[in-house]
């Protein structure tokens, strides 16, 4: 079946039937080029998408203290509740089931100083675990670690683009800027997807900025990471009772919806979830429609192409053609086509993704992809339907009578 | 040994509830190097006829036996070789491969007898010369006139060089001028040493021809030696 010269008997009626081919050549590099384009913007869509609401952890609950607006066990209404480090030992000590890690934050806007340059930066400061929750990427040194905290050392940690505002691209490393009044030494530089502003923020130790405010033990929030295998009804009655625990111990009313607050992003995680669940769905429908049509397409085409030569499967039988032989040549001819036309649908498709970028980023499409893997499978995938769709007109062909394939007009 | 030995051969197909008794019985031989003209009106049977020696067909009873081989149930892939290896096919219409050249199109059983491209080729040419169409090789069926396809297509027939030549009113679609070049043709092949069989319902093709077999609704009324016309006188 694969001798040279079947080839060359093919490649001849290929070359003499330009129509034919051009036809199933074209149907199937349409097919294959659509899925590909169109597999490509579900991707861009997701990828906007996670821009979006994927630049933090979802696995994180944050705990703000609030001002009461109810009296409660003899405590007045209006009464500033504050947490302290009291609370993250508490935290640890109860739920350390449920936790991945617990990091303070206390939020101070300040202006800080090197050489000439100035400006007003953002100062957070927490536990070295905070990297994780804001899914910081350390660019350079390193991030605050466990010897800060014990040392209150006054190491920083700044954002890529205070880098950029305050060096000028020269080293930041190891340089001393001025926080404040007092001198901090940068031991590490991050960057966050999260957009810009996330890139002009300073983060400190914790117990160093207690120190700094007089020595005291309080904590602006509580940001705890719990364990992700705990899913969305874990989270959910993590959330209930740290509520419960918290209430009962700042002597909050539980009806109070003032004292403390707790944000859960799980629930937001969950629509999102799925939300792009959803868009996976609404996708996959449209690439699987594609593909069905690509493949009705090739089959129809097929089936034209064997009716339309029956008369010349006729003769070819009279001249000594087996049936083998027959069904061989229609074929290899329609998988040669498939193959050859299938893969240039697919790499347009993939220049048109690649070439579009981020051109299309109004319309919520960025940077569409599809995986040369997937795209090289549904190619495939076209091309074995191809040649099932071939095979059955092909063999009823070849099982025709000599005689009654002649008569065909 | 006879070429051709048939006997008791019926065939009948089947129109929706009834049948049509076609071929009634037909005991009919044939030696190397005939020439038999095949005659009947439309609806004798003489197609059908030539259609089951020629292993488009199959006989519903009844024995075929092609040189000493029994040609019986085979399936299509044995049909096949047997007709590569034993006959030659021409046809009323031609049925040339319209998108080949004249030279591919005498080359193709060649093709199916695996034979290499090269030596196909320069005998494909050969067959050509002897049907006088060198020239036109190159050609393809829809720049020959009706006489050049049929002369392609029989170049084609013999190009196998098989043991049996079946025409199928090779003179159906020419005019009588074409029909007696044709018919030259034959004779000549058949002059070489080559069994031929030819159906025809014209008198003077039938003429030319060494013996004419008379088929009347399914069965053999008259079978006789004649004396042969040339064709040529007539070109």
């Amino acid at each position: 079946m694969f001798n040279r010269d079947n080839w060359k008997e093919i490649f001849e009626t290929i070359q003499k039937n330009k129509l034919r081919t051009f036809l199933s050549g074209f149907t199937v590099a349409l097919g294959i080029l659509i899925f590909v384009v169109l597999y490509g913007f579900g991707n861009g869509l997701k990828n906007t998408f996670n821009e979006f609401f994927g630049n933090d952890a979802t696995n994180v609950l944050y705990l703000s203290p609030g001002r009461t607006t109810e009296p409660y066990l003899g405590y007045k209404a209006n009464r500033r509740i504050e947490f302290d480090n009291s609370d993250l030992k508490d935290i640890k000590e109860n739920f350390a089931m449920f936790l991945d890690y617990v990091t303070p934050q206390i939020s101070r806007g300040a202006l800080a100083k090197y050489g000439q340059e100035s400006d007003n930066y953002s100062i957070r400061a927490a536990a070295p675990s905070i990297q994780e929750a804001e899914k910081l990427i350390l660019m350079e040194g390193r991030f605050i670690n466990q010897s800060d905290i014990d040392n209150k050392t006054k190491n920083i940690v700044i954002g890529r683009l205070v880098k950029k505002d305050l060096f000028k691209g020269n080293k930041a490393l190891g340089e001393f800027i001025d926080l404040g009044g007092s001198s901090f030494r940068i031991v590490g530089v991050f960057q966050d997807d999260g957009g810009d502003r996330e890139e002009r923020i300073i983060y400190m130790s914790y117990t160093s900025r207690q120190r700094q405010d007089k020595a005291t033990d309080k904590v602006d929030q509580i940001i705890i990471g719990f364990k992700p295998e705990i899913g969305y009804a874990g989270a959910m009655a993590l959330e209930k009772s740290l509520n419960t625990y918290f209430r009962e111990k700042k002597y909050i009313s539980p009806k109070d919806p003032n004292g403390m607050y707790i944000r859960n992003v799980t629930d937001q995680l969950k629509q999102n979830q799925q939300f792009a669940g959803v868009l996976q769905i609404i996708i996959s429908f449209f690439c699987i429609g594609t593909l069905i049509a690509g493949i009705i397409g090739i089959s129809n085409i097929m089936v034209f192409v064997v009716k339309e030569r029956t008369k010349e499967i006729g003769i070819r039988k009279a001249l000594g053609a087996t049936p083998r032989s027959v069904i061989g040549t229609i074929l290899l001819e329609s998988i040669f086509i498939t193959t050859i036309s299938g893969f240039i649908g697919m790499m347009i498709g993939v220049g048109i993704l690649t070439g579009l970028g981020d051109t299309l980023k109004d319309y919520f499409i960025t940077d569409p992809y599809i995986d040369m893997g997937i795209a090289i499978a549904s190619t495939i995938m076209l091309i074995i339907f191809g040649g099932i769709a071939g095979y059955i007109p092909a063999k009823r062909a070849a099982d025709i009578k000599p005689i009654v394939a002649l008569r065909d007009e | 040994m006879a070429m051709i030995e048939i006997k008791d051969l019926h065939k009948s197909y089947q129109m929706g509830s009834n049948s049509l008794h076609v071929l009634k019985g037909i005991n009919f031989s044939v030696e190397a190097g005939e020439l038999v003209a095949i005659m009947g009106s439309s609806g004798s049977g003489k197609s059908t006829l030539l259609n089951i020696l020629g292993m488009l067909d199959e006989a519903n009873e009844g024995s075929y036996v092609l040189d000493g081989v029994p040609i019986k149930n085979l399936n299509e892939t044995k049909a096949a070789q047997y007709r590569n290896k034993f006959l030659g096919f021409v046809f009323q219409s031609f049925n040339l491969i319209n998108y080949k050249t004249a030279a591919e199109n005498v080359a193709l059983p060649l093709y199916y007898q695996r034979m290499p491209r090269k030596e196909r080729q320069e005998k494909a040419i050969k067959y050509l010369e002897q049907v006088g169409l060198k020239d036109w090789a190159t050609h393809l069926p829809s720049e020959l006139s009706g006489g050049q396809k049929q002369r392609v297509a029989i170049a084609r027939a013999m190009a196998a060089e098989p043991k049996v030549l079946l025409a199928d009113e090779p003179t159906g679609a020419l005019d009588s001028k074409t029909s007696y070049e044709v018919m030259d043709l034959i004779q000549k092949i058949n002059d070489a040493g080559n069994t031929i069989l030819v159906v025809t319902h014209e008198p003077d093709i039938a003429d030319m021809c060494k013996r004419i077999v008379h088929l009347k609704d399914g069965v053999i009324v008259e079978d006789k030696k004649v004396k042969q016309v040339r064709a040529a006188q007539y070109v």
